[in-house]
C-alpha cells in the first residue's frame, strides 16, 4: 500500500440482501487531508464509511486503513463520530469521553486526565460531573466529538458532522477540523450539504446511488465545468452574434454560456470586431454545486437542496 | 487475543459498574425478600388453619383417673404417629345432666369440639359427627384399647444407630442434587434476561456504533456477558449470605444438616459455581443474540417467550438424570449444551468422579464460544447496517 495514503479502498461493494448499497467504490484519501464524501441521504455515504471502518466487512473488494487490511486492528489510532449519535444517558460527561477513550486502548486513568483538560478547553468543565441526560443537544454532541479525538487519532472520520448543529457550533466544528488536520491527522467527513464540503476540503468523493462518480480535488471538480461568460451588450444583432455558441442561453438581458475552447482572447476579439459595444462582461469559475450538478445530475443536486431546506 | 480480552475488560468494567451502582440493583437484590415474606407470611396462615382442621377435638366427659390414662396412651400414639393429625383431647367432669352437657358440648366453639366420649374407660360411648371420619374413631379406639390394658413395662426394642445405610444415601444425595438443579434453574432464569435487557438498551441509546467501530463485536459481547455475570455474583453472594445466616438462625445444626454430595462439600460447591457460570453464559450468549435480532423490547420479550420455555422443558429432561446418572437419557442431557450444566451438577451429587466435570467443562465452554461467535455474527449482519432493514426472519436470505 502507499505510504502517503492514509486510507485506500479498491472496488468495494456491499450487498443487503438484494439491494445493492454499495456499488464498487474505490478510495484513495491521502494522509494529513480533509476528505469530504458528499452526496445525499441514501447514497451509500454511511455504508461506505462502515466498511473503511469494519463495522461491517464489504461483500467484495479491499479496503486498507493506516497500512492495515483489518480496519480494526487500526482502531487505535481511528477516531468515529457516527451520524446517529449516542452515549449512555446516566454517565457523567467526564466518564463518557473517558470511556471513549478506553474504548480505543487508553488507559482509564489517562482517558480521564485528558477528558478534565479536553472539557476545559471547551469552557465545558463545570458540566463534567452531570449525567449526558442533563446536557443539552449541542452540548452532546461536542462532549461526543471531543470522545472521538481523545486518544489523538492518526485517521477521524466524522458521519455528517454538522447536521443538528447551530451556526456557532457549526463554526466551532469546522474550526477543531482544521486544527486537527493542521496537526497531521487525516479527516474524513460524509455530508449532504455542497458548501461544507467547498469550505473545508481539500479532495472530494461525490457519491450517486452507490457509486463513487467523481474522486480528486475541488479544483478538479470545478475544472471539469468550462467557465461560465455572462455577456450584456448595448447592440441587439449584428456580426458579433456568431461569436456566441449555440447553446447559450438568455437571462433577462444578458447570454450566458460556458467559455469557448478557444479562451477568452478570441471571444473578446470576435465580440469587438463585431461591434457588439460591451456593456458588461463576466467570466466566472464554476462553483461545486455546478460542478456537482455537472457530475453526479440535476436529480441528485435536487435532492440534496431538498434535505438542506428541511 | 490479548486485545480482545483488553476490549472486553473495558466493556464490562462499564457495565458491571452501571448495573451494580444503580438503584435497580437494589431492588434487584431485594427480589427475592418479597417471594420468600409473602411465601412465609402465608406458609405460617396456612399451616394454622391446617393444624387447627387437621386435629379433631375429642371432649372427653370422665373421671379424672379415667381421663389422665386415656391421655397418657394419646402420647403414645402421637410419638409414634408423628404428625399433626391424632386428636386432642379435652376433659370434662360429669355433670348429674349428662345428656344436656353432651349437647352443650357438640354446640361448642371454644374449643370447636367434634365428639364427645362419655362413659369412661368401662363403657366408652362416642356421639358427635364423625361418620365421614374414619381416622378419628380409629385413632380414638387405638387409645381406648391401649388406656384399657394393664401397663406393663415398655417393650425392650435394643436400637443400634448407624450414621448412613445405602438406601438413604442414595435419597440424600438425590435430594442435594435436585436442590442443586434447582438452585441453578431458577438463578439463571432470574438473571439472563438481565443481559438481553441490557443490550436493546444499548441499541436505543445508539451508543453500540461507536463500540462497534472500537471494539471486535466479540470483545463487546464478552465483556456484556461477563458483567451480568460478575453482577449476578455479587446478588447471588448476597442472597447466599442472607440464606445461610437465615438456615443457621432458624434450623439448629444449621447448613450442616443438609444433604451431603458425593464429590464433598468444597467441590460440589465449586462445580456448582462453575456450571452456574457455564450455563449462565450459555443462556446468556442465546439471549444475547435474541437481543442482537430484536430492536424493541416488545420483540425480545416475543422472541424470548420460546426461550423461557424451552428452559423449563429442558430443566425437567435434566432432571430425569437424577439417580441414573450412567442412563442414555442422562448422556443425552449431559451431550446438549444447554442441559448440561444442570446434569452434570447433580452428577457431582450422585458421583464422586471428578474427570467426567473437566470433560463438561471444556464442552461447555466450547459451546460457549461458539454460540458467541453466532451470536456476534448475526449481529453486524442485522444491526450494524445502513439502510433499509430487514425483518430477522428473513435473514436466511442474506
Amino acid at each position: 500500500m502507499d505510504e502517503r495514503l492514509a486510507v485506500e479502498a479498491r472496488d468495494l461493494v456491499k450487498d443487503f440482501n438484494d439491494t445493492r448499497a454499495v456499488d464498487g467504490v474505490s478510495l484513495a484519501v491521502p494522509t494529513g487531508s480533509i476528505y469530504g464524501l458528499l452526496g445525499p441521504n441514501g447514497a451509500g455515504k454511511t455504508t461506505i464509511l462502515r466498511m473503511l471502518l469494519g463495522i461491517i466487512d464489504p461483500s467484495s473488494g479491499w479496503r486498507h486503513v493506516l497500512g492495515r487490511e483489518r480496519p480494526l486492528e487500526a482502531a487505535p489510532e481511528v477516531g468515529y463520530l457516527p451520524e446517529e449519535r449516542g452515549l449512555y444517558p446516566a454517565m457523567h460527561a467526564r466518564e463518557a469521553i473517558a470511556f471513549m477513550g478506553a474504548l480505543r486502548g487508553l488507559p482509564l486513568s489517562e482517558a480521564r486526565r485528558r477528558a478534565d483538560t479536553l472539557l476545559d478547553e471547551h469552557q465545558l468543565a463545570d458540566w463534567a460531573k452531570k449525567p449526558i441526560r442533563t446536557l443539552s443537544k449541542g452540548m452532546a454532541q461536542t462532549v461526543q466529538l471531543l470522545g472521538t479525538i481523545i486518544h489523538r487519532p492518526r485517521l477521524i472520520v466524522l458521519d455528517e458532522p454538522f447536521s443538528g448543529l447551530d451556526a456557532i457550533n457549526q463554526g466551532r466544528l469546522e474550526e477543531l477540523i482544521r486544527r486537527e488536520a493542521a496537526n497531521g491527522a487525516t479527516i474524513i467527513f460524509s455530508t449532504h450539504v455542497i458548501a461544507h464540503a467547498e469550505r473545508l476540503c481539500e479532495r472530494v468523493a461525490i457519491v450517486a446511488k452507490g457509486k463513487v462518480v467523481f474522486d480528486g480535488r475541488v479544483d478538479e471538480a470545478r475544472a471539469k465545468l468550462r467557465p461560465i461568460v455572462r455577456l450584456r451588450t448595448r447592440s441587439n444583432d449584428g456580426p458579433w452574434q456568431s461569436a456566441i455558441p449555440a447553446g447559450a442561453r438568455r437571462d433577462g438581458e444578458e447570454y450566458v454560456f460556458e467559455l469557448p475552447e478557444g479562451g477568452p482572447e478570441p471571444l473578446l476579439k470576435a465580440l469587438i470586431d463585431g461591434g457588439a459595444g460591451i456593456e458588461t462582461l463576466a467570466i466566472e469559475r464554476p462553483g461545486l454545486h455546478d460542478a456537482f450538478v455537472a457530475i453526479a445530475g440535476a436529480r441528485t443536486a435536487e435532492a440534496m437542496g431538498q434535505e438542506k431546506v428541511q | 487475543m490479548m486485545r480482545l480480552l483488553r476490549s472486553a475488560f473495558v466493556i464490562g468494567r462499564r457495565d458491571f459498574g452501571a448495573t451494580v451502582l444503580s438503584k435497580t440493583f437494589i431492588f434487584f437484590l431485594l427480589g427475592p425478600v418479597f417471594p420468600l415474606v409473602l411465601g412465609g407470611v402465608f406458609g405460617s396462615i396456612g399451616s394454622k388453619v391446617a393444624t387447627q382442621t387437621e386435629q379433631p377435638v375429642i371432649a372427653v366427659v370422665s373421671s379424672p383417673a379415667d381421663f389422665s390414662r386415656m391421655e397418657a396412651s394419646r402420647d403414645r400414639v402421637s410419638d409414634a404417629l408423628p404428625g399433626p393429625g391424632v386428636v386432642r383431647l379435652v376433659h370434662f367432669n360429669p355433670e348429674p345432666n349428662l345428656a344436656g352437657q353432651e349437647q352443650r358440648l357438640l354446640n361448642s366453639r371454644h374449643p370447636p369440639v367434634r365428639a364427645v366420649l362419655t362413659g369412661g374407660l368401662a363403657e366408652p360411648h362416642l356421639t358427635g359427627a364423625v361418620e365421614d371420619d374414619a381416622n378419628a374413631v380409629g385413632q380414638l379406639k387405638l387409645i381406648l384399647t391401649d388406656a384399657r390394658t394393664p401397663q406393663l413395662t415398655e417393650a425392650p426394642l435394643g436400637v443400634t444407630k448407624v450414621k448412613t445405610s445405602t438406601g438413604s444415601l442414595v435419597k440424600d444425595r438425590a435430594l442435594t442434587a435436585q436442590i442443586g438443579q434447582m438452585l441453578l434453574f431458577f438463578l439463571t432464569l432470574l438473571l439472563s434476561g438481565m443481559v438481553m435487557s441490557q443490550l436493546v438498551e444499548e441499541k436505543s441509546n445508539k451508543i453500540i456504533e461507536v463500540i462497534a467501530a472500537a471494539v471486535p463485536i466479540e470483545s463487546m459481547f464478552i465483556g456484556k456477558l461477563f458483567a451480568m455475570l460478575a453482577a449476578s455474583v455479587v446478588g447471588i453472594v448476597v442472597w447466599i449470605s442472607a440464606g445461610a445466616l437465615l438456615v443457621q438462625m432458624v434450623k439448629t445444626g444449621g447448613v450442616a444438616t443438609l444433604p451431603p454430595p458425593a464429590v464433598g462439600w468444597p467441590v460440589f460447591l465449586a462445580l456448582g459455581v462453575l456450571y452456574f457460570g457455564m450455563y449462565y453464559l450459555l443462556l446468556g450468549a442465546l439471549f444475547l443474540m435474541i437481543g442482537a435480532l430484536a430492536s424493541t423490547v416488545r420483540e425480545v420479550q416475543t422472541l424470548s417467550m420460546p426461550v423461557t420455555f424451552a428452559q423449563v422443558v429442558i430443566f425437567g429432561f435434566a432432571a430425569t438424570a437424577i439417580g441414573a446418572p450412567d442412563s442414555t437419557k442422562a448422556l443425552i442431557a449431559t451431550i446438549f449444551p444447554w442441559s448440561s450444566p444442570m446434569t452434570m451438577l447433580a452428577r457431582a451429587a450422585e458421583q464422586p468422579e471428578l474427570w467426567p466435570h473437566l470433560a463438561g467443562l471444556v464442552w461447555q465452554a466450547l459451546w460457549v464460544a461458539l454460540t458467541l461467535r453466532l451470536g456476534a455474527q448475526l449481529f453486524r449482519k442485522t444491526v450494524l447496517k445502513s439502510g433499509p432493514r430487514r425483518p430477522w426472519w428473513k435473514l436466511g436470505r442474506v
